[in-house]
């Protein structure tokens, strides 16, 4: 709300607020890609995703905003450190790759942000202002998506809740599969 | 003042990173977390370009303003959510085969 009153340009206080959570995501982005423990490239990425739905308000999207808090920091987020709390004995353990193949990985990561920087600022934002000044944005309303929801987007709308019904049975069945059948072997001999 | 290139820039370095977190890790669970950088990276992009193109030029003209990159975001979400969820069985799946969730131990596919 604090935050909607902002013109699409986006106001002076904005500038040092976004440096901020822009420079909390990159090094939370920047820590996932560093850190060896499974642990902290978890709290790392709680950062990311965090400073990410922050940014969102500056771009007059607070629907989304809270629905990135809600469904990545409240619940993909619990769910990968319930997959890590399963998935080892020892959560610090390491599990290093060779060296020429991690700096390989670094060197093809940052190749790719470098041109896609190159490709998104330099060629595409150097042309591109179509916001003109009297056109102000104050913020979507949950009105809007939700009327596109259901005209515009019905079918995906649908689709997208058939499947969440098929990974919610999918996953039952892959992560418990295997269980039912030692349980079963135990019992007959 | 803050434009469409920051977020872009922002983006692409999110994308980066998690490029360079699915190459470099042998936990399964890393490279899940590489892949939910990348969808971010994705989103940001979205929102930004539905802020700053034509949505501000419908509500000039005394239209709603168009939310399609919100709409677009939403539903890279959901998708995200359920590959997560996908993923984590699977490697629960892994992991009660060999006890170890190391990638360079996954060599064959039937179970």
């Amino acid at each position: 709300m604090l935050l909607a009153q902002q013109p699409p340009t986006l106001d002076p206080v904005a500038p040092w607020l976004f440096y901020l959570f822009a420079g909390v995501a990159v090094l939370g982005a920047l820590g996932v890609v560093l850190s060896q423990q499974i642990v902290r490239m978890a709290v790392f990425l709680l950062f990311t995703l965090g400073s990410v739905a922050m940014l969102y308000f500056f771009l007059a999207a607070e629907f989304l905003a809270a629905i990135q808090l809600i469904v990545y920091v409240g619940g993909t987020l619990i769910l990968i450190i319930f997959g890590v709390m399963l998935t080892s004995k020892n959560p610090f353990i390491r599990l290093t790759v060779p060296l020429g193949q991690r700096i390989a990985g670094w060197g093809i990561g940052g190749l790719l942000a470098l041109l896609m920087i190159f490709l998104g600022v330099v060629e595409l934002a150097g042309g591109f202002q179509p916001s003109t000044p009297g056109a102000s944005v104050e913020h979507y309303g949950v009105a809007e998506l939700g009327q596109n929801l259901l005209s515009k987007y019905a079918l995906p709308f649908e689709l997208a809740g058939v499947l969440l019904l098929v990974v919610m049975i999918g996953a039952a069945y892959i992560a418990k599969g295997r269980h039912s059948d030692l349980a079963k072997g135990e019992e007959t001999p | 003042m803050i434009g469409l290139g920051h977020f872009l820039t922002l983006s692409a370095i999110l994308f980066g990173c998690g490029v360079a977190t699915i190459l470099t890790k042998r936990n399964a669970i890393g490279i899940l977390m590489g892949v939910e950088l990348i969808l971010n990276a994705a989103n940001v992009n979205l929102v930004a370009f539905n802020r700053f193109s034509w949505a501000g030029e419908a509500v000039a003209q005394g239209g709603a303003p168009a939310v399609d990159g919100l709409m677009f975001a939403m539903f890279i979400i959901v998708l995200a959510a359920a590959e997560a969820a996908i993923a984590l069985a699977i490697f629960l799946n892994f992991y009660n085969h060999f006890s170890t969730i190391d990638i360079e131990r996954a060599r064959m596919l039937s179970g």
